[in-house]
This record gives C-alpha cells, sequence and structure tokens, in this order.
C-alpha cells in the first residue's frame, strides 16, 4: 500500500515549512517593536551620538582659516611666525563669508587662549588690510601688540584639525602643549576632577540615606494589611508628585536660619545659635534625600511584597534569634529591591542640578551645574558635551560594576 | 444711516485690529521686580499705540537666543541681555544690527548705551548693602566687607568669579580706575583670589538677585552683593536695607532682536517708544535704575535721583563694568573660580 506524497510529506519539507513559520512569526514580532525601536533610536541613541561626537568635532578653525593652518604647518611653535601667516591670516579673514564665522571662530580660539576674541574680531574689523606680507604682519601688530605673543598662534596651529581630543581632555583636567603632548592642566584650571569626586560623593551620600530610612519604613509597609498600605503609600507618593521647585522652597523655609527647625530647636534649648543648614553641603544633601525618597522605597517594597514570611519563622521556628535570622533570611532574599533602588538613587542624583544650584554653596555644585553653564551662558557646546560624555561614562563603568558585583540584571519589578 | 455708519466703523476696527496681529511682540526680560517696572513703564502704556507685547522671562541663557537663530525658528522679537553678550552675540551673528534712526537721536543716549546691536535699556549696580536694622557699624570701605574682625558675620556673594574678583582688588587697596589693568595681569587674578581665600569660609553664595536681600532681611548674612534695584524694591516692602555705593559696579541691559525676527516695524516701535524720556522717568520711578535716555533724568525728583547710580552722588566713587575684559577672560576666570571653589 502506498501513501500519497500530499498527505505525508518527507521530514525535509516539514521542517522548512516550520521554520517558515516560526520566522513570520518572529517577523511578526519584530515589527510590533519597531515603534518602540525607532522611538529609542530618535530620543536616545541619536543624541547621545550628537553629544559624542560634538565632544570631538572642531570645525571652526580649519573651516574659517585654512591658508593660515596650511603656513602654519613647518612653523616649530616656539619662534616667532613667518609673515607669510599673518598675510594667510588676513587673507583667510577677507574670505570669510559672514561676521558670523568670525565671531565662532573668535570664541572657538578663546576658549583655548583667552584673550583671542578680541584679537581675532580687531582684526576682522580692521579689514581690509593691503600690503605684502611684511606689511600685513606690521599693521597687525600696530593693530593689537598682542599678535606677537606666540600663544595665539599656538592656538590656532593646534586647533587645525577638525576633530580634537581637547574638550574631552579638559573634562578630566588635561590638556596637550603646544607640542602636542599630553600634560595635566596648571593648578589653578585643574576643576573637574574635583567636581566629579563630589558629584559622586554627594550621589553616595544620598543613596546611603536614602536607604537607611527607605528600607525599614518600607518594611513596615510590607507587613501592613493592604487597605493600609495603601493608604500609606500614597503619602510617599504625594510629594513624588510634587513639582521639585516647591519642595525645594519649602525647605528653605523650613532650613532657613529663622526657619521653622532652628527656631523650634532654639525654643526648646537644644542649641543656642541657628544651625547653618542651608546653602551649604547639609542643605543639598537633606533635600536631595527628600527628593529621591520614593525611588528607594518603591523597588524596595515590591520586593519586600514578594518575600514569603514563612522562610523567616521557619528561621526562628528551627532555634535562630530574631534578629539573626532577619539578617540572614530576609535582608537577603531583599537584595534585589536594595541593589535596583540604590542604583535608581545613585544615577538620578548623580545628574542632579536644580536642587545643589539653589540650596547649595559654590562648593555645592556637581557637573551637570558646569554642563548647564556651558550650554546656556559660555555657549560653549564642544566642552558641555565632553562633561556629558564623560557623565555618561562614570555612568556606564558604575553599571558595570554593578552587574559584575550582583551578577543580576538589573530588576525593577 | 447713522446706524451703517457706525457698524462700518466697528467692521473697520475689527480688520484693522485682525490686522495688527502682527504688531504683537514678544519681549524678554528677567524677571522679578525689574520686570514690574518694565510692565509699568513699557509694555502697558503702548498697547494703546497698537503694539501688543508678550512678556517672557529667561535667566540670560543665550544657548536659547542661538537654538533660534540656528533653527530659523525666531519667536522673540526683543531680548534682554547683560552687556558681555552684546558684543559676543552681536560678533557671532545672533543679533540684527540697529536703526537708531528709529530708536532715538543717539546724542541723547549715554554713550554706553548705543552699541552696534543692542540699545542701552537702563544702568544698574552691583553694590554693598546691608541691613539697616541689624547692623550698628555701618562698613565705610570695601575692605570692611573683607574684614570679619571689624564686622563679623557672614557675607553674602553672588556664585562665580564676575564683580567678586573686581570687589576684592578694591579691598585690597587697588584704585577703581586701576582695577581691571591689575586683574588683567596673572599676579592681579592671583591677588583677588587669594583675597577672596580668606574670606572664603564666611561667604554664603547666592544665586539669583532676589536671595540677597533675603540672606539680608532674614540677617543671614551681615553685607551683601547685591543688585541696587534689589534693595529698592525691599526697600518699597517696608525693609530697611542701606547701600554702600563706593566701589559700586555699574553696567547696562541692553535690549537687541534676533536675527531673522518677522516683526521689526513693531519692535522699532517698541523700542521708540521705550527709549522717549518721558517712559523712562515712569521706569525709574518703579525701580531704582538709571534711564539711558539722559533727557530723562529732567522729569525725576530728588528723591528718586538719590536712589540711582547714575546720579553724581553715587556714581562719583563707581567703577564701570569692562564688558572687553569680561568677554576675553570670563571663561577662563569661570572655570579657575570653579577650581577655586573645589579647594
Amino acid at each position: 500500500m502506498s501513501i500519497p506524497a500530499s498527505v505525508n510529506p518527507p521530514l525535509g519539507d516539514l521542517h522548512a515549512a516550520l521554520s517558515r513559520a516560526e520566522s513570520r512569526r518572529k517577523w511578526r514580532a519584530f515589527t510590533l517593536t519597531v515603534p518602540l525601536l525607532v522611538f529609542l533610536l530618535l530620543t536616545l541613541l541619536i543624541p547621545i551620538a550628537a553629544l559624542l561626537m560634538r565632544a570631538v568635532e572642531n570645525p571652526e578653525v580649519i573651516k574659517a582659516l585654512p591658508t593660515t593652518v596650511k603656513a602654519l604647518a613647518p612653523w616649530d611653535r616656539q619662534s616667532q611666525p613667518a609673515a607669510a601667516v599673518y598675510a594667510a591670516l588676513v587673507a583667510d579673514l577677507s574670505h570669510l563669508p559672514d561676521t558670523a564665522d568670525a565671531g565662532a571662530l573668535a570664541r572657538r580660539l578663546n576658549t583655548e587662549a583667552p584673550g583671542a576674541r578680541s584679537l581675532i574680531m580687531g582684526a576682522y574689523r580692521a579689514l581690509p588690510i593691503e600690503g605684502d606680507a611684511e606689511a600685513v604682519r606690521q599693521q597687525l601688530l600696530d593693530k593689537d601688540p598682542r599678535w606677537a605673543e606666540i600663544e595665539f598662534w599656538q592656538a590656532i596651529a593646534k586647533n587645525g584639525t577638525r576633530w580634537t581630543p581637547d574638550y574631552l581632555l579638559a573634562s578630566v583636567d588635561l590638556r596637550r602643549d603646544a607640542q602636542g603632548h599630553m600634560e595635566r592642566m596648571p593648578e589653578e584650571q585643574r576643576a573637574y576632577g574635583g567636581i566629579l569626586l563630589r558629584t559622586f560623593q554627594i550621589s553616595l551620600i544620598v543613596t546611603l540615606l536614602c536607604l537607611l530610612l527607605a528600607y525599614p519604613l518600607a518594611y513596615w509597609l510590607s507587613t501592613l494589611p493592604e487597605r493600609k498600605a495603601n493608604l500609606l503609600m500614597i503619602v510617599v507618593l504625594v510629594p513624588f508628585w510634587t513639582s521639585i521647585l516647591v519642595r525645594v522652597a519649602a525647605w528653605i523655609v523650613l532650613l532657613q536660619s529663622e526657619g521653622l527647625i532652628n527656631t523650634a530647636l532654639l525654643d526648646i534649648g537644644v542649641i543656642s545659635k541657628p544651625l547653618e543648614l542651608l546653602f551649604n553641603r547639609t542643605g543639598v544633601i537633606i533635600s536631595m534625600t527628600h527628593i529621591l525618597l520614593p525611588f528607594m522605597i518603591l523597588p524596595l517594597y515590591s520586593v519586600m511584597k514578594s518575600v514569603p514570611s514563612t522562610y523567616v519563622r521557619a528561621a526562628v521556628s528551627l532555634g535562630s534569634a530574631p534578629l539573626a535570622a532577619f539578617a540572614r533570611v530576609y535582608i537577603p532574599q531583599t537584595l534585589p529591591g536594595v541593589g535596583a533602588g540604590g542604583l535608581l538613587v545613585f544615577i538620578l542624583s548623580i545628574g542632579y542640578y536644580i536642587t545643589p544650584a539653589l540650596l547649595g554653596g559654590a562648593d555645592d555644585q556637581m557637573l551637570s551645574y558646569y554642563i548647564a553653564r556651558y550650554t546656556n551662558v559660555e555657549v560653549n557646546w564642544g566642552m558641555a558635551c565632553a562633561l556629558g560624555a564623560l557623565l555618561l561614562a562614570a555612568t556606564m563603568l558604575l553599571y558595570g560594576v554593578y552587574r559584575r558585583l550582583g551578577k543580576t540584571d538589573l530588576a525593577l519589578a | 444711516m447713522k446706524k451703517s455708519l457706525i457698524a462700518l466703523a466697528s467692521l473697520s476696527v475689527c480688520f484693522t485690529m485682525s490686522a495688527r496681529a502682527e504688531d504683537a511682540i514678544t519681549v524678554v526680560n528677567f524677571g522679578g521686580a525689574n520686570a514690574n517696572a518694565q510692565k509699568v513703564a513699557y509694555y502697558e502704556p503702548i498697547a494703546k499705540e497698537g503694539v501688543k507685547v508678550t512678556a517672557v522671562e529667561y535667566n540670560g541663557e543665550q544657548a536659547k537666543i542661538k537654538a533660534m537663530v540656528d533653527t530659523k525658528n525666531v519667536t522673540w522679537d526683543v531680548v534682554e541681555v547683560e552687556s558681555p553678550d552684546v558684543a559676543r552675540g552681536c560678533d557671532e551673528g545672533l543679533f540684527e544690527k540697529l536703526d537708531y534712526s528709529k530708536i532715538a537721536p543717539k546724542a541723547d543716549l549715554l554713550p554706553s548705551a548705543v552699541t552696534e546691536c543692542g540699545v542701552g535699556v537702563f544702568v544698574w549696580s552691583t553694590v554693598m548693602a546691608y541691613n539697616g536694622d541689624k547692623l550698628k557699624t555701618a562698613p565705610t570701605s570695601w575692605a570692611d566687607f573683607f574684614d570679619t574682625k571689624k564686622i563679623p558675620g557672614k557675607r553674602g556673594m553672588r556664585k562665580g568669579a564676575r564683580y567678586n574678583l573686581e570687589f576684592a582688588l578694591l579691598a585690597d587697596g587697588v584704585k577703581p580706575a586701576d582695577v581691571y589693568k591689575v586683574l588683567a595681569t596673572k599676579d592681579g587674578a592671583e591677588r583677588a583670589f587669594k583675597k577672596l581665600t580668606a574670606l572664603k569660609p564666611n561667604i554664603q553664595w547666592w544665586e539669583a538677585g532676589a536671595q540677597a536681600p533675603q540672606f539680608l532681611v532674614a540677617g543671614d548674612v551681615v553685607l551683601s552683593t547685591v543688585y541696587n534695584g534689589r534693595i529698592d524694591a525691599a526697600n518699597r516692602e517696608g525693609r530697611n536695607l542701606k547701600i554702600y555705593w563706593p566701589g559700586g559696579i555699574y553696567d547696562l541691559d541692553y535690549w537687541v532682536i534676533p536675527k531673522g525676527t518677522a516683526k521689526k516695524e513693531a519692535v522699532y516701535k517698541f523700542l521708540n517708544f521705550a527709549m522717549k524720556p518721558e517712559n523712562q522717568a515712569v521706569y525709574a520711578q518703579n525701580i531704582a535704575y538709571g534711564p539711558t535716555n539722559k533727557k530723562a533724568l529732567a522729569k525725576l525728583d530728588k528723591k528718586v535721583l538719590g536712589d540711582l547710580p547714575t546720579s553724581d552722588k553715587n556714581a562719583k566713587e563707581a567703577l564701570q563694568f569692562s564688558t572687553a575684559f569680561w568677554a576675553d577672560q570670563g571663561e577662563a576666570l569661570e572655570k579657575r573660580f570653579a577650581a577655586w571653589a573645589t579647594q
């Protein structure tokens, strides 16, 4: 008896049909995630790529002064540059299509050599400057004797490339000297190392304080009956939903030297003169801890809810002291919550800006304050992006360490 | 007949009203007491002349203007900017070049109010102030500000290098006329930072202009650097804050037109209105900032004049803020300040 091939196909065909159906299903599933991927690409990956690019981009000098850069190539960067270089500079400046291009050049060079702004704009305004190379040189020097200072020429020569490591180097307090060798920034310009350290310090303290406050609270909430727990959860969440500015203002009212806390303490005689709680590190840490506390409570609470109470009971009934049972049985089971909450609070606090700006002194500002400053006030976006990249790198590094130590994925649920 | 005429008239009014949609301009200021004075003196009265002003506040972020001009999506028509930003933005092509024939006769304005891209709006000053109700020994020099033995207590200072370095040099005995000459040298900057270092534990930094008078009123600090208009505003609310004028650093704020605004005609109408002496006088009556139109001074009484940074008595030993110096050295000095604060 023969069986028709159509009813019982060879095994190979079945396999192919199956895998076809499988891959169709996979594609369909993938198409469902496309909107999310596009969204991530547009709002996260492209901006980060643009940020990283801007941190190394250096188009101003080479765009505005192409012949000057060429003329400076053979220069030893120590002696006085040749008159031909002056002539090339004037030629380049007179070819600029718009004042704005001179302005961009002046701004770029000024960040390298303070004073270059007025030097470049002065020369640009003095155009046309005519004559042979020597005459041009003399006219520039007559206009502004600072043209004889080689610092400015070094800045031009150093920035004659489309890409530069200078912003990134500056973000870790390094720089290239005139010859292109790496060296540390001079003492009085060494800022970001200390600021980065301070940023991590504040974030770490805030994370620890949040953990200290949130752990007992979340534990207590997780043991309450549902209705009570929900009610108290709202109390936790109301400040979470309030604008940060309002909360910062409220802390000013509470903490200032004639504020509620100081007057209360003075009245009951605990202190004899007001404590300094504001416009220093204390104020920043108090307020940041308050603002970030819900981010610690929520992951802890959700993990603690899922920990069965039977384990601790079992440990106690087997003869463990209650405290030891808590420490050795309960706490290890809540570690995913501690990790998730800690990471969340730490990463959020690294980027904090408005709270330290309003409640801190000059030495309490975190890295984002300077990023905002370079973006908004100095309009030096290269430096802002380099500091942003530094913050990004530091965060990634920490996340890597966390993964390594915890050997688990980040679990928020 | 009469009725239809009225109907026609009201119809034409409607048309002119709608035609005037382009006479609605956005004017950007720094907020606070100053914004209120501008509202009373300029924004509200000019509505009668057919220009509707919408006021917007900002914090001096030039990045916002740059973003608008770069993307050719200019929604701000007149922006108040601080002096270093006028020259910088003008160089970088962010602002329109001004046509003074449509604003005011140049001869009527203060010389420093007339620049290529910005017209001076008012003169303000950063001064030393104290609470007359709380401080018994009034300061008599900038050296007193840095002398915590003579006047014990905290000092309020603006977070940043600007103004503070100048004050430090004044306290160290540099004459107002020489301050920027000294500060431009390496030793001079060193000297200024050193003077600040000695005071550092006693400094309470302020970020926003309104904080300084609050510090003084609350008694958090005994002396503070402060914008003089903020003191005036606090005193209008019944405080007794006093200003020490010598060594104050005066400067102008400017109005600029971001490049590419579609409403130039209305903008010039606004600038012309606001630079008129009678309107500038109304402004000065509402906040103690000096008018930039010299003719406005004649319209002010003695009491108002006495509080202005431009009056002869107050300006006698004052220092003019050097835009050129800060445009060149600002970024480096602010970074140095950040490094200094970390130490």
